[in-house]
């Protein structure tokens, strides 16, 4: 099968879903570029070359750069979804969603919920997250806990690009306000990815190891360290599950709790902040659900509960490694 | 006495198999073992499996430790006579580790092919010589296998590779199944997934083959020997279809149904008679499959098509006998989806139950169905 990178499997997928359905288009700053200005046309495809080709195949009517405006193009993207169209906006970063939560935090959230079940709001906000990329404090962020936290939106965080395909024809087909965050360390990753459409359903965790000792929760760029650690500790006869649950809303929790009742520890990697994090999230689930399968206290590999630093030593020094994660296995296999 | 060292390598199972993992020595060192002994359990990413012997002789050195991870080719144990001394053994242990470091990766794998049939495209692995052999007689019939419900061509990964030795083995994907376009080109009844497979081999300029076909596969196979029996040299009928009404059709729906990795598996566990050989990417790549925009319309029309109201609906028992193609069944004693009592359809000489296997025989005793089907086309060749 084709191996294909992670910017690629985006591109297909959007590619797939605007040739199947008409009522999607796609929004946001330079998408296809060069808009009222002499030049290169397409010139970008939004800023990691992600919907580079779309605009050449469906013109500037599907294909719409906006202004530098997000509190509007994410509002006009919610009200063209609540009317009809199945837009997909691209965010940029994450750290700029701040000027829109109303518009998705009360808007989009709320219709189906306000309007007693007869909206439905299918947009899909996609955005960058994550450190790494030696782009300071406020271009760096995860944030994917603010917007797990709104019921009524669905969060989806792919690690690979064969999930990063199937997750995204999977947001633009569902009927919900899908927040679709892409890691900016991954885009170049490679993986098998069918060249047939398909869905991956929400809610369903992958498992991309399969161990009895310890149960390792991961998401995002989180899973690939979460991986590596798992075959070091293999080879040293210390077998993990590392459960990737793809989203944080809805979340697998019975595949978490099914693997804790197995194994009786657990260790959680979030690359969000501690405080109010996935992490956390998952551990208080565990504590409550699961308490008396625990032979050990959950233990947590987050970053510290402060700003993403521009120092790239201390950037460095501020993201979870895989030897953290191993590091953590053998705390709780103590 | 013989002096000759004789190496046993990890095998290559199937296509998609690079490495594999030594679970267990069944055999101590020192035993004597006679070829087809299982010596090892060998797991990949798709099965675990026992290996049987390739050579007959003392196993004079266990190389590969239990739970080593070792890629095909890879020298797992040594066999020789009790009189050859151990310094003569390191030598060849160090000489093979050399010679298979040297030669590195291995030459890259044959790859499936889309091919435009009439009305849908099929997707091919052919394995095996192309043309005339070296004698310069013409070439070996070959051989087309037909996988069954859900399945694809991978499904004989442990099979297409030990019979095309000698002859040209052909593997494809049913209409809606696998790599092959979604469409069911006339419907999803045998008779028209038959005409699908006609026109496949007119795509794959085969004339006339041997078929191999497993549960549903059997039944298609059966509609094309008695539709155009000069196309067909035997037939080979693996846990099939076609041969009594009764169908595991909770097994049907559960297939259909399932989109989660524990009910996928709990629903191919019904496949196995050993459950443990079903790995996780075994169930990944079924839900990939069945995650392909197409697979669901296309599995619920054969469904409702081929065994509708639970029963199968194609049935070949009465036109057996005045078929002018032998055939022959092999099953799985344990088989829950198909029971193995259909196999009574075929006569004594021609039907091979075989205990300790389910409906995938073909995956769980590769090495006793790879004889009974190499041993029947070369017969039905003459």
């Amino acid at each position: 099968m084709a191996k294909k990178s992670f910017r690629q499997a985006i591109n297909e997928a959007l590619t797939q879903e605007m040739r199947r359905d008409p009522r999607v288009v796609l929004m946001g700053e330079d998408v296809a570029g060069g808009l009222g200005s002499p030049g290169e046309d397409d010139a970008w495809g939004g800023p990691m070359g992600v919907t580079k080709g779309l605009m050449p195949e469906f013109g500037r009517e599907r294909v719409l750069d906006t202004p530098i405006t997000e509190s509007g193009f994410i509002g006009a993207a919610i009200g063209a979804a609540a009317t009809g169209l199945r837009p997909v906006a691209d965010l940029m970063f994450v750290d700029f969603m701040g000027v829109c939560f109303d518009q998705i935090f009360n808007q989009a959230a709320k219709f189906r919920y306000m309007f007693g079940g007869k909206a439905v709001t299918p947009v899909v906000i996609r955005t960058m997250f994550g450190a790494g990329f030696r782009a300071a404090s406020q271009h760096s962020q995860c944030l994917y806990p603010l917007f797990t936290h709104i019921p009524g939106l669905k969060v989806v965080i792919p690690s690979s690009a064969y999930d990063a395909k199937g997750l995204m024809i999977q947001a633009i087909r569902d009927d919900d306000p899908v927040i679709f965050f892409e890691h900016k360390m991954l885009y170049d990753d490679m993986d098998e990815v069918p060249d047939e459409p398909y869905a991956i359903p929400f809610g369903e965790a992958n498992l991309t190891r399969e161990g009895d000792d310890v149960t390792v929760v991961a998401l995002g760029r989180m899973v690939k360290l979460a991986n590596e650690a798992a075959d070091a500790l293999r080879r040293d006869g210390v077998a993990c599950t590392v459960i990737d649950p793809r989203t944080t809303s809805p979340m697998d929790t019975d595949s978490i709790l099914e693997s804790v009742g197995e194994t009786g520890r657990l260790v959680v990697v979030d690359e969000a902040h501690p405080r109010c994090g996935m992490a956390a999230d998952v551990a208080a689930l565990v504590a409550q659900e699961a308490f008396r399968a625990l032979k050990a206290p959950v233990r947590m590999v987050t970053p510290p509960h402060v700003p993403v630093p521009f120092s790239p030593a201390l950037e460095d020094a501020y993201l979870p490694t895989a030897a953290r994660i191993v590091e953590a296995v053998r705390g709780v296999m103590a | 006495m013989s002096d000759a060292i004789r190496p046993i390598g990890m095998p290559k199972w199937g296509l998609a198999m690079t490495e594999g993992k030594v679970n267990a020595w069944l055999v101590e060192e020192g035993a004597e073992i006679a070829q087809g002994d299982e010596i090892l359990e060998i797991e990949t990413s798709k099965i675990t499996n026992v290996f049987e012997s390739p050579v007959a002789g003392r196993l004079r050195r266990r190389v590969a430790a239990e739970g080593e991870t070792l890629p095909v080719g890879a020298l797992l144990g040594v066999v020789a006579d009790g009189g050859v001394d151990e310094a003569a053994i390191d030598a060849f242990v160090a000489q093979y580790r050399q010679h298979a470091a040297e030669a590195g990766a291995a030459a890259a794998a044959p790859e499936p092919v889309l091919l435009p049939a009439e009305g849908w495209t099929v997707r091919a692995l052919r394995l095996g010589p192309e043309a005339a052999g070296e004698s310069g007689t013409g070439p070996a019939t070959p051989v087309l296998m037909i996988h069954g419900f859900g399945g694809d061509l991978l499904n004989w990964q442990l099979n297409q590779p030990a019979l095309a030795a000698d002859r040209a083995v052909v593997a494809i994907d049913l209409p809606g199944h696998g790599g092959a376009s979604k469409v069911l080109p006339g419907g999803g009844d045998i008779a028209a997934l038959a005409g699908a497979v006609r026109g496949a081999m007119a795509a794959l300029a085969i004339e006339r083959a041997h078929l191999v076909g497993h549960s549903l596969g059997g039944a298609i196979a059966l509609q094309l020997a008695c539709d155009a029996p000069e196309a067909v040299a035997s037939v080979t009928l693996v846990c099939s279809a076609g041969l009594g009404p009764e169908i595991n059709t909770d097994y049907i729906e559960g297939f259909i149904a399932a989109d989660r990795r524990r009910e996928m598996k709990a629903t191919v566990t019904a496949l196995f008679a050993d459950p443990s050989l079903i790995s996780r990417d075994m169930v990944d790549d079924l839900l990939k499959y069945k995650r392909l925009d197409g697979v669901l319309p296309a599995l619920r029309a054969i469904a409702d098509a081929a065994f509708a109201g639970g029963r199968q609906a194609a049935m070949f028992t009465d036109r057996l006998a005045a078929l002018p193609v032998p055939v022959q069944a092999i099953w799985g004693e344990a088989d829950r989806i198909i029971p193995a009592a259909h196999a009574t359809a075929i006569a004594d000489a021609r039907r091979h139950v075989l205990p300790d296997a389910g409906h995938m025989v073909h995956m769980e005793r590769p090495e006793e169905v790879n004889r009974l089907i190499a041993a029947f086309v070369t017969a039905a060749d003459g």
